[in-house]
């Protein structure tokens, strides 16, 4: 028995000592990336080295005055329509965990229309609502007219971009924020019961802050998808990064070239966004176990002000 | 055996409390009175609705027949005139805030430290300026033996210290009447103990308390009353040494002898 024999000299013991432990060199993992990295290589090789990429062309519009509004535009409506469409999704989603029929059946068939459509079609809805509604009046249901629009006015390119972009990532964010709110242990909610906290309160304190934890890996998602997804609005003439490629291609025929200026851009924005998500998340997970210092942090109290 | 004053008014008035879940009645009938300063330990099997009732005098549960007064006042609804009207969420909200409750499973924030979890109510529902509630928090810390973890976060704390953090958090609101709902149930044996002691103090020094708990040792010297539940009804109830010691029902003897090897 190989406990026993541990145990007869003092110098197998020494040798056993699992502190002493070496790690045998793991040829076959090396092999492997050494086997990855030339094939990566050689893909950066070949696409560096052929004309047909135009990288002379790519570098000569990538920072060109037209590119960079596009990109704008492109940024712009993402950050604006997130914002919009988060916002929206929490009322949603809380609307339809609540108690209140009204409220939840309400949720529930937004989200079921806004899913339920293509954000295309959408989009070139909300651009032509003018010849489905030529004015737009807030009244009393059957009763007199409080205000009165002029369709054109109000739907230009950019209020029908953010507006179909925003009500269609409602739905999805409501879901997202809603399957968050659920993760959250009930003794949380009884909890902030039982002291006597608002919902309001309860929900900014307590319940949100825990339900980040699930809702903020689907939103990083959300967000790429979102970037990309402003691309659709070219066709109602919004002139965002894709469609300010196209128009250079449509002029100068370097397709590919203009594709990869688009590409390159949209492969950054969404790097540095991975980066800000991983803040985002060790930032809410805080109190995990082995993060933070119990013993290294001292204590503090803070003066009344 | 009171402490309290013959006559007070009392701190809790059950009167008939019937609550069910669908079909199934869980409390049927409950009349029972704590006078300030009373400690009062709940004993009985489980599933004999014991947490149900404790949930019901601070309306985390609705009652269907009966009343519960806490502190003079109808929990959950208001008399106006001859009209027994049902409270908003805010007003059954302002009712709650000066009933402290301590769970089963601690139910600590775990996003906040241990001082953020007892600052919490006294800042954000109470109003209190931040200042003095850290102080005041910090001292609560101190009597429950856990000021040097005032930064730590739940999950750092073993399962006895994060439940005196949550008895130092419900007693940050200076709750007139405290709820225990088995708080020693989820705890290692080795750490019932120290929260036990820290709910010994807590009934020396007046504090108006209802404890369920399956600890036969804690009612015996802390309690001024037992009140044994079974089935939904108040079966026995009466000083430690006449339920613990010569129980009257055989369904408390029944109860009882089940925990003669523990004591
Ligand atoms: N939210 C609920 N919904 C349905 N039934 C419940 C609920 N809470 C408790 N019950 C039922 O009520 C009965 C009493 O439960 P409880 O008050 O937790 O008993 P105890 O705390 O004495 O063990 C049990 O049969 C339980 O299944
Ligand atoms: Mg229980």
């Amino acid at each position: 028995m190989a406990a026993a024999s541990v145990e007869i000299g003092s110098g197998e013991a020494a040798l056993r000592d699992v502190a002493n432990a070496h790690q045998p060199p793991a040829w076959g993992r090396w092999l492997l990336w050494a086997f990855v990295l030339a094939v990566a290589a050689n893909f950066a090789w070949i696409a560096a080295h052929n004309p047909h990429f135009g990288w002379p062309i790519v570098g000569q519009w990538f920072t060109e005055a037209s590119i960079l509004r596009g990109l704008g535009v492109t940024l712009g409506l993402t950050v604006v329509a997130m914002t919009l469409g988060t916002a929206l999704g929490l009322v949603l989603a809380i609307a339809r965990m609540s108690k209140d029929r009204l409220f939840g059946s309400l949720s529930g068939l937004f989200i079921w229309f806004f899913r339920g459509t293509p954000l295309l079609v959408q989009l070139i809805f909300w651009y032509n609502l003018s010849t489905l509604f030529p004015e737009i009046v807030l009244k009393i249901p059957f009763g007199p007219v409080l205000a009165s629009w002029n369709t054109n006015d109000l739907i230009t390119p950019m209020t029908a971009a953010i507006a179909g972009l925003s009500l269609n990532e409602a739905a999805y964010m409501a879901e997202i924020i809603r399957g968050g709110l659920l993760s959250v242990d009930k003794g949380q909610v009884e909890a902030t019961d039982a002291f006597g906290m608002t919902r309001a309160r309860a929900l900014r304190r307590v319940i949100i802050p825990q339900a980040m934890r699930s809702i903020v890996p689907p939103t990083g998602n959300q967000l790429i998808s979102m970037i990309k997804a402003t691309s659709l609005v070219s066709v109602i003439a919004m002139a965002d990064l894709l469609y300010s490629v196209q128009n250079v291609y449509n002029r100068t025929f370097e397709v590919i070239p203009m594709l990869m200026v688009a590409v390159i851009w949209y492969l950054i924005i969404t790097s540095i966004l991975n980066v800000v998500q991983g803040f985002i998340e060790r930032y809410y997970a805080r109190g995990e176990r082995g993060t933070g210092g119990a013993d290294k942090a001292p204590v503090r109290v803070e003066e009344p002000a | 055996m009171s402490k309290a004053a013959e006559g007070a008014a009392p701190m809790v008035r059950a009167r008939n409390v019937h609550k069910s879940f669908g079909p199934n009645e869980v409390l049927k009938g409950i009349d029972l009175d704590v006078a300030p300063g009373e400690v009062v330990v709940v004993l009985g099997p489980s599933g004999s609705g014991k947490s149900t009732f404790l949930r019901c005098i601070n309306h985390l549960e609705s009652i269907q027949r009966g009343f519960i007064e806490v502190d003079g006042e109808q929990i959950g609804y208001a008399l106006r005139g001859n009209r027994l009207n049902r409270l908003s969420d805010h007003a059954i909200a302002v009712q709650r805030r000066k009933i402290g409750m301590v769970f089963q499973q601690f139910n600590l924030y775990p996003h906040m430290t241990a001082l953020e979890n007892v600052v919490e109510a006294p800042i954000g529902v109470h109003g209190q300026p931040r200042g003095e509630a850290q102080a005041y928090a910090m001292e609560l810390l101190a009597r429950v033996g856990l000021a040097e973890k005032a930064n730590a976060y739940p999950r750092q704390l073993s399962g006895g210290q994060q439940q005196r953090v949550a008895i130092a958090r419900a007693l940050a609101i200076r709750p007139k009447l405290m709820l225990f709902d088995e708080p020693t149930s989820a705890l290692d044996p080795e750490l019932v103990g120290e929260v036990l002691s820290v709910m010994r103090d807590l009934a020396r020094q007046g504090l108006t308390m209802i404890v369920v708990t399956h600890e036969i040792g804690f009612a015996r010297e802390a309690a001024d009353r037992v009140v044994f539940m079974d089935g939904g009804v108040v079966v026995e109830q009466g000083p430690p040494q006449a339920v613990l010691g010569n129980p009257q029902h055989p369904r408390t003897r029944l109860f009882l002898s089940r925990f003669i090897e523990k004591v």
